[in-house]
């Protein structure tokens, strides 16, 4: 019996470790410059799986050679200071060195450098938007007292920042490769998170302040947008399209989205259409 | 304080060293007790006694049934749950259902299951028994304490019948949505659940004062605070953080409440929901994840404390060898415990509060892994070169530390700050929780019940049963949640009703979801085993001899087992040593109880305690 569990015990330890080396499941290949990251959770995955195969081991050869027997006794040993001590300070090393490579990259993380391009990500239940900051380079302010059907990012009309920002109607978002981006988040319900699983970054969006993150993407291509708050029964579906271009590409897509101004231009039209349908 | 032990040692503990120039009067003199004998609540109708008890060990049976109960209402949600995610084509929920049984399932475990069971069930049973009193300090509030979880846990219940049904919040139930349209049962449900949170705190305190109180001022004549089993500093320092955290969720559950039906603001922003723009204004959502887990992050540790002291127990009654360290271990018990108020905002490192947080939370949180290393460290101590029994409580608290290490493990990728924000909010999250205070904290239930049935019915639960049932549980636990660590390195984001075939998704995480709910339901049915075995042994069971473990401890010491009402008989026990005097070199057996007088084990060489 005490072979038999201490082969499951042993089992359990080699099984675990054969299926974190030959699992399929791993994540996918990173897409922004948080490479930071992936390089902290092996460190990490290093050290504790050590930690892990060697108590689990100690455990195995325990049971198997301390098994019990009638006439054996147990040693009697209360406490030994200097083990505990050794114990004490190993452990606290071990953390430390965990730590301090991780609070390198938070401390990246949440540094946005000064060139970084600033745009909105509009989240709401359940879908995204986006606003980019025009020619000017800066995001209009917004209220939330403004959003309506003819202005529903809600900018504030006297800001003049806002006129010529570019409002992204729809759920992909195209962005440079190899330019930094601050996402400025901004929720007009629940909470929300913008996750895409290539960029690592994430960052709950809050009603009533905005939050933030950046990244810089590294990878042209096409991934896929999460969010990873929960938010309602709709939060499963509450995804969307990031696309990585390359500088022609870009600036393709980015003409192609229409101006604040030029919506307002739009909607005062359609109703001066409706007016004189009506009057008529 | 511990120079103040020490040198209360050295005063009481000549007699050990030298017995034979001593008269055995001298040896074993215990101070006089400082307060009279209590007065015992004897029941005199059947609804006394069988129904509004004041017995402690019969209220902690009363707890533990009755949050047995509720647990099972857990479990099944869970395969529900598990069965979606598998079978998405099934189409046997709606989304709306699904995140209603997500939330139950996590409110009932957390609280109604685990809290309950440890505190209200374990500490009830063990705290009298294990300090030698006769009952709690007051044994009217302790009723009263279990009648407000019974009404807590009908209100919850209740919640299922009423329009919309339960709340489908997260069991973190964070505003704005928890009383918002786009969540399900944001109306009546939420409310339900709030009042039940708040009659269980309520019911909660009555019970942990009671717990403090009879630790402190209730032990028996000679029950040094130095020479309690870990099983009560466990339950005694989580009492003590419980009743630190709890009015936290409290103030947080009532100011919700008004939120929610008064139109307050705390917690509220000014928001357009689903196109209605609602007149809140001002609020602010943190607020509530702050006092959420200023309450949620010790609760982990109301949990944890409990398993740690009664793993630390059977570990040493079974391997028949004193726990190793027990100082530190003590220590260990009582700095987690504090710690443990200054690590919340590790749950809200991607919450949106002020990133600057990050390091600090990160540093304490990390801080604490090391008086929790200390712990796994003195467990296997504990084994080498004693004298393992593979009984049921030894193989159960072995599962626990081969999953509570895994799961501790993973904590330090969480609460590295850097590391949690790939992996926060996806299913390594749900893995992590799950190892560490799910099934670690369960085994050790298991492995109490298998030890401490005996002490409440007079018999032993079957082996072979209890044998099957604790290697499907063990082996299919790790089977469910080892690997679905890996389903949040992929990036599956938690709390997803379903999960398409995602272009970023490599390999398809369908395959390893059914085989997790294969895992699952079989575990799941597994306790159905258990359930029986508890059943049918408390007739047919094997009949117990007196202290069938050779433990060490005074619940075992009683004149009757099972124990009657007043636990001691005439006197209540005096205690001249520690609980662990296991194998101690000189003496006749391998284990010496703590109210075994010096004079009867003359040629023992005990080291003082």
């Amino acid at each position: 019996m005490p072979v038999a569990v201490a082969i499951v015990f042993l089992l359990i330890t080699v099984g675990s470790v054969v299926f974190h080396f030959w699992s399929p499941w791993w994540w996918p290949e990173v897409a922004s410059n948080w490479g930071g990251m992936d390089d902290t959770i092996i460190l990490t995955f290093w050290m504790t799986g050590f930690v892990f195969v060697v108590i689990c081991l100690f455990i195995s050869y325990c049971v198997w050679k301390f098994a019990y027997k009638k006439d054996k006794r147990a040693e009697y040993k209360p406490e030994d200071k200097k083990l505990e001590f050794r114990l004490t300070w190993i452990t606290t090393l071990g953390v430390a060195a965990l730590l301090a490579p991780g609070l390198v990259v938070w401390n990246n993380y949440v540094t946005v450098p000064d060139n970084a391009y600033k745009m909105e990500v509009f989240a709401y239940q359940w879908g995204w938007k986006y606003r980019l900051p025009g020619d000017d380079g800066i995001l209009g302010k917004t209220d939330i007292k403004y959003i309506s059907d003819e202005n529903p990012f809600g900018l504030i009309l006297e800001d003049p920042n806002g006129r010529d920002d570019r409002l992204v109607d729809g759920d992909e978002l195209h962005l440079l490769i190899d330019r930094p981006v601050k996402f400025e988040l901004r929720t007009i319900d629940v909470l929300h998170n913008f996750y895409v699983p290539q960029f690592r970054g994430k960052m709950d969006m809050v009603p009533g302040i905005i939050t933030y993150y950046w990244i810089t993407p590294t990878k042209t291509g096409d991934f896929e947008v999460l969010c990873a708050e929960y938010c309602g029964s709709g939060h499963y579906a509450m995804r969307g399209r990031v696309i990585v271009d390359k500088e022609q590409d870009y600036k393709k897509w980015e003409a192609k989205q229409i101006t604040f101004e030029k919506m307002l231009a739009q909607n005062k039209n359609v109703k001066n259409l409706q007016l004189a349908k009506s009057t008529k | 304080m511990s120079d103040e032990y020490e040198h209360k040692l050295e005063a009481k503990s000549d007699y050990t060293t030298d017995a034979s120039t001593v008269g055995a009067s001298d040896i074993d003199s215990v101070p006089e007790a400082e307060v009279a004998d209590q007065e015992l609540y004897h029941s005199h109708s059947w609804w006394t006694t069988y129904v509004f008890s004041q017995d402690a060990k019969y209220i902690g049976v009363q707890y533990a049934l009755t949050a047995i109960g509720t647990g099972l209402l857990g479990l099944v949600l869970s395969w529900l749950m598990r069965i979606q995610l598998a079978f998405p084509g099934l189409g046997w929920l709606e989304p709306a259902a699904y995140y209603q049984f997500v939330t139950m399932h996590g409110m009932i475990m957390v609280i109604y299951l685990l809290t309950a069971l440890f505190l209200g069930g374990f500490g009830n049973l063990l705290i009298p028994l294990m300090c030698g009193s006769r009952d709690m300090a007051f044994p009217y509030v302790n009723m009263l304490s279990y009648w407000a979880f019974v009404v807590a846990v009908l209100v919850l219940l209740a919640s299922f019948f009423v329009p919309g049904g339960p709340t489908g919040a997260g069991w973190t139930l964070y505003p704005p949505q928890a009383i918002t349209a786009g969540t399900p049962g944001s109306d009546w449900g939420i409310i339900l659940m709030l009042v039940s949170l708040i009659l269980f705190v309520a019911g909660f305190t009555m019970g942990g004062l009671n717990y403090i109180i009879t630790v402190l001022q209730l032990r028996a004549r000679g029950m040094t605070l130095m020479r309690m089993p870990l099983t009560i500093w466990g339950i005694f320092t989580a009492t003590v953080l419980a009743l630190l955290a709890f009015p936290a969720l409290l103030v947080g559950c009532l100011m919700m409440t008004l939120d929610s039906m008064l139109g307050t603001s705390f917690f509220m922003p000014a928001m357009v929901s689903l196109g209605e723009k609602l007149s809140y204004d001002g609020g602010s959502p943190i607020l509530f994840q702050h006092l959420f887990w200023f309450f949620g992050h010790p609760e982990v540790y109301i949990v944890a404390l409990p398993a740690f002291g009664i793993v630390s127990d059977l570990l040493s009654v079974h391997a028949r060898k004193n726990i190793f360290g027990y100082r530190m271990m003590v220590w260990a018990i009582v700095g987690i415990g504090a710690l443990s108020f200054f690590v919340w905002a590790h749950h809200m490192y991607v919450s949106g509060m002020n990133p600057w947080f990050g390091f600090f939370f990160a540093t304490t949180t990390l801080i604490i892994a090391v008086p929790t290393a200390i712990k796994v460290y003195n467990w296997i101590i504990t084994l080498w070169r004693g004298n393992i029994q593979l009984s049921l409580p030894m193989l159960f608290s072995l599962a626990f530390i081969v999953t509570f290490l895994n799961g501790g493990l993973t904590g330090l990728f969480l609460g590295n700050v850097t590391v949690d924000v790939p992996l926060s909010d996806t299913y390594f999250v749900v893995a992590h929780f799950h190892m560490v205070m799910g099934i670690a904290p369960i085994l050790v239930v298991f492995g109490a019940i298998y030890h401490w049935y005996p002490l409440i019915t007079g018999r032993m639960l079957n082996e072979t049963l209890g044998k099957i049932h604790f290697w499907i549980t063990f082996v299919g636990s790790y089977a469910i949640y080892f690997p679905m660590h890996y389903q949040g390195f992929v990036g599956v984001p938690r709390r997803y009703f379903e999960i398409y075939e995602s272009p970023y998704i490599e390999t398809s995480t369908l395959l390893l979801n059914q085989f997790i709910t294969i895992a699952a339901l079989i575990v799941g049915a597994a306790q159905l085993l258990f359930l029986y075995n508890i059943i049918v042994s408390a007739r047919l069971g094997k009949k117990s001899e007196k202290n069938p473990w050779k433990a060490c401890s005074l619940e075992w010491q009683t004149p009757q087992m099972p124990p009657e009402h007043g636990n001691w008989g005439k006197e209540t026990p005096k205690v001249y040593r520690w609980a662990y005097d296991f194998s101690v070199p000189g003496a006749k057996e391998d284990y010496i109880p703590q109210n075994v007088p010096p004079s009867e084990v003359t040629g023992a060489k005990v080291e003082k305690t």
